[in-house]
């Protein structure tokens, strides 16, 4: 008998291309596909049962459907249509409270997967510069997401004592991007230009949408052998990218601002409803964050295919390059290479647009 | 002081006529580079310009190659380049680093240590500071390690970490292996705007345990001033009297990794900006640990602010090895006090040794 996989926020892109994706795999004989409107993308074979997380009618389903394994892929940013900030974190929170409810009393559950993210170790310039997935927080995350992504870990955490049958794995991803990704940083990187705060340069790690859902396929099945998938996992691509880095890559502008001028702003195009540019995306943009990812490859056994650099390139190739693009600079410093020899004048001076 | 002289330093004497030996060779050794590196980077070397360029490029290293009048040749854009060929040659290797810099094709480690800056541009800024300024004379280099982590622990002082940033100057470019030294500084540098960005890119990372462990694990050389704020702003009355090392983390630190302690001294740091008063008020109002007042700071404004050219030596003491001790020692409180105090005495006993052997401040 074949696994039977509940799936929750079926109707986001990224969730969508797990249900099709794990719908492959030999060992899954159904997958149920839950979300509280119905998704735009097609998911294959999979069932689809329009649920809200939120309703205690998450319970039925979860009995009708008979699930062994549970991916809770409903915790997430930003709201799928229009919805407000308060939707988000009553979906986030309350949704996951719930879900783990039903998982409790449900006796065929023997696998939960809950899709995190190194939010919860929050950006401040006391921490580490490598969090492991033991660091406390020195600064716990005050609100929005970060703090959301805090509570549902602590409601996984209390299931996890509570049911100690059932195998619960917490993946932290670092911030996912790639050519679908719709997470906030893909929108601020989408702007014609970046604001960033003055004076810092946030060491930033992405993880490739492609290893999120390798990621959260190794959590659902059993473990391969000498490998364990119970626990909690960074999951994020090697390597780090500074904000500065990412901005020249990208071919777009930055523009520095003073820490309270950006905070001011951010709240300004929050209230006018123009991006969900929360508190702590200007915290990450202003300390950044990088996770260690030793208990992913040596426990889980995962290897990420993208590194962050790699990942990074693909979202570029996705979204195209800005106003000034990488190849335009090279070509205008071909350009005055090529007149240097006659003039004889080394007037550039690298200092300054190094640092 | 003064009867203290008659007190005989052996050993210390002829390490520093060896240092004396390795300096001249080292003079030898950089006009030949010099010369090298002219004809390494031109057809037509001119005798004058090979000359001129000599005094540009200062002794910096005691092994010269090939490579290294290479690697000479790439900070050039401060350098006055005289000859065609070898300005072609920068030009198009200025080129190559501007054209990376700009498309952001570098590469940064996890702490954000961007090798490649902090190589071609940070430390040539701080270089003349290092060889002109304090005229900074190294000694007992090879108690560095070649390869593998090991902990440098110095005393700290200056009432700005000018200290911190020759220590890193001197290892990279007197060690024959050019190691980089990748310092552990206290929070207050990375909550600084600027600063702590250039901080990050120089490889420093914030003071704590986990990040110290995760950079010896990984074989780098650590930095570590275990004074903290106690020892870089205590007043000029109290100079080259070492402060209590903090709760001796670093000696754990280095059990755990099984890393070396190398104890150094640095001397001729603390008379840099003498320290006879402390405005309390105003630190607190800025949220500083301190807030210096000197003969010349205020007062005299951004003018006051320059340090007094004072000579500096730094000398590396024996390592002290860690490996024998077994994996239980970390926790073991008694043996922390005993090593970090070990470590301490080796500090502050050099530090008197070299004050003995030093002729003025200033020279």
């Amino acid at each position: 008998m074949g696994q039977v996989v509940l799936v929750t926020g079926a109707a986001r892109s990224l969730a969508g291309r797990f249900v099709r994706r794990i719908q492959r795999d030999p060992q899954v004989e159904r997958v149920v596909a839950v979300d509280a409107v119905p998704p735009e993308h097609h998911l294959g074979g999979a069932d689809f049962v329009q649920a809200d997380i939120r309703q205690p009618a998450i319970a039925r389903v979860l009995a009708e459907s008979g699930a062994d394994t549970v991916v809770h892929l409903d915790v997430t940013g930003t709201a799928l249509t229009g919805g407000s900030r308060a939707t988000v974190k009553e979906t986030n929170v309350i949704g996951t409270m719930q879900l783990l409810g039903a998982c409790q009393k449900s006796p065929s559950v023997k696998r939960l997967v809950v899709k995190s993210s190194t939010n919860v170790y929050g950006s401040a310039s006391r921490d580490p510069a490598v969090f492991t997935e033991t660091t406390p927080a020195k600064s716990l995350p005050s609100g929005g997401f970060a703090k959301d992504t805090v509570e549902v870990e602590g409601y996984v955490r209390g299931f996890a004592r509570r049911r100690p049958d059932v195998a619960v794995c917490v993946l932290r991803f670092a911030n996912i991007l790639g050519p679908t990704a719709d997470t906030p940083l893909a929108s601020y990187f989408s702007l014609p230009v970046l604001p960033t705060v003055f004076g810092y340069d946030p060491r930033l790690q992405f993880v490739h949408e492609d290893d999120v859902i390798e990621a959260l396929r190794i959590a659902a099945h059993e473990p391969r052998r000498s490998t364990f998938n119970s626990g909690t996992f960074n999951i994020a691509g090697d390597g780090v990218l500074l904000l500065s880095q990412c901005a020249r890559r990208l071919g777009r502008p930055m523009v520095p601002l003073l820490l309270p001028a950006v905070t001011w702003a951010g709240s300004l195009v929050r209230t006018l409803g123009m991006t969900d540019f929360s508190p702590e995306q200007i915290r990450l943009l202003t300390h950044g964050r990088v996770v260690a990812t030793d208990e992913m490859r040596r426990t889980l056994g995962f290897t990420p295919r993208y590194t962050t650099a790699e990942t990074f390139a693909d979202f570029v190739r996705s979204r195209g390059t800005g106003l000034l693009p990488p190849e335009a600079l090279v070509r205008a410093v071909d350009r005055i290479a090529a007149l240097a020899p006659r003039g004889g004048g080394s007037g550039h001076l690298p200092t300054q647009s190094a640092t | 002081m003064a009867d203290a002289k008659v007190i005989p330093f052996d050993d210390d004497r002829s390490r520093s006529a060896s240092a004396g030996r390795q300096a001249r060779r080292r003079g030898a050794g950089s006009r030949r580079a010099g010369a090298e590196s002219s004809a390494a980077g031109d057809v037509h070397p001119l005798p004058g310009a090979t000359g001129r360029d000599a005094p540009a490029a200062p002794p910096r290293r005691d092994t010269e190659t090939e490579q290294d009048a290479a690697r000479q040749d790439t900070p050039q854009e401060r350098r006055p380049a005289e000859d065609d060929g070898g300005l072609e040659r920068r030009i198009a290797s200025g080129l190559a680093f501007l054209r990376r810099r700009l498309t952001g094709e570098y590469e940064v480690d996890d702490f954000g240590y961007d090798a490649e800056l902090t190589d071609q541009v940070l430390l040539s800024l701080l270089r003349p500071l290092y060889e002109k300024y304090f005229r900074v004379e190294v000694k007992g280099i090879d108690n560095i390690p070649k390869e593998g982590g090991a902990l440098i622990v110095a005393n700290h002082s200056g009432t700005l970490p000018l200290d911190a940033l020759m220590l890193q100057v001197a290892v990279h470019d007197r060690h024959p292996a050019q190691r980089h030294l990748r310092l552990l500084a206290a929070d207050l540098v990375f909550v600084l705007p600027l600063i702590n960005e250039l901080a990050r890119k120089l490889g420093h990372t914030l003071a704590c345990t986990e990040d110290a462990e995760r950079l010896l694990s990984q074989g780098e050389l650590v930095g570590v001033m275990p004074e903290g704020f106690k020892g870089i702003g205590k007043p000029f009355s109290e100079r080259y009297k070492l402060q209590r090392f903090g709760r001796g983390g670093f000696v754990s630190t280095a059990l755990r990794q099984r890393v070396p302690i190398v104890p150094c001294s640095i001397a001729g740091a603390e008379e840099i900006y003498p320290m006879i008063g402390n405005a309390k008020t105003l630190a607190r109002l800025l949220g500083l640990p301190y807030f210096p007042l000197t003969p010349t700071f205020p007062w005299l404004g951004p003018l006051g602010a320059i340090p007094l050219p004072t000579k500096w030596t730094i000398q590396f003491g024996e390592p002290i090895p860690t490996d024998g001790y077994p994996a239980e020692a970390a926790d073991d409180p008694m043996l922390m006090f005993d090593l970090t105090d070990q470590v301490r005495e080796e500090i502050q006993h050099t530090l008197y040794k070299l004050l003995v052997q030093r002729r003025s401040v200033f020279f």
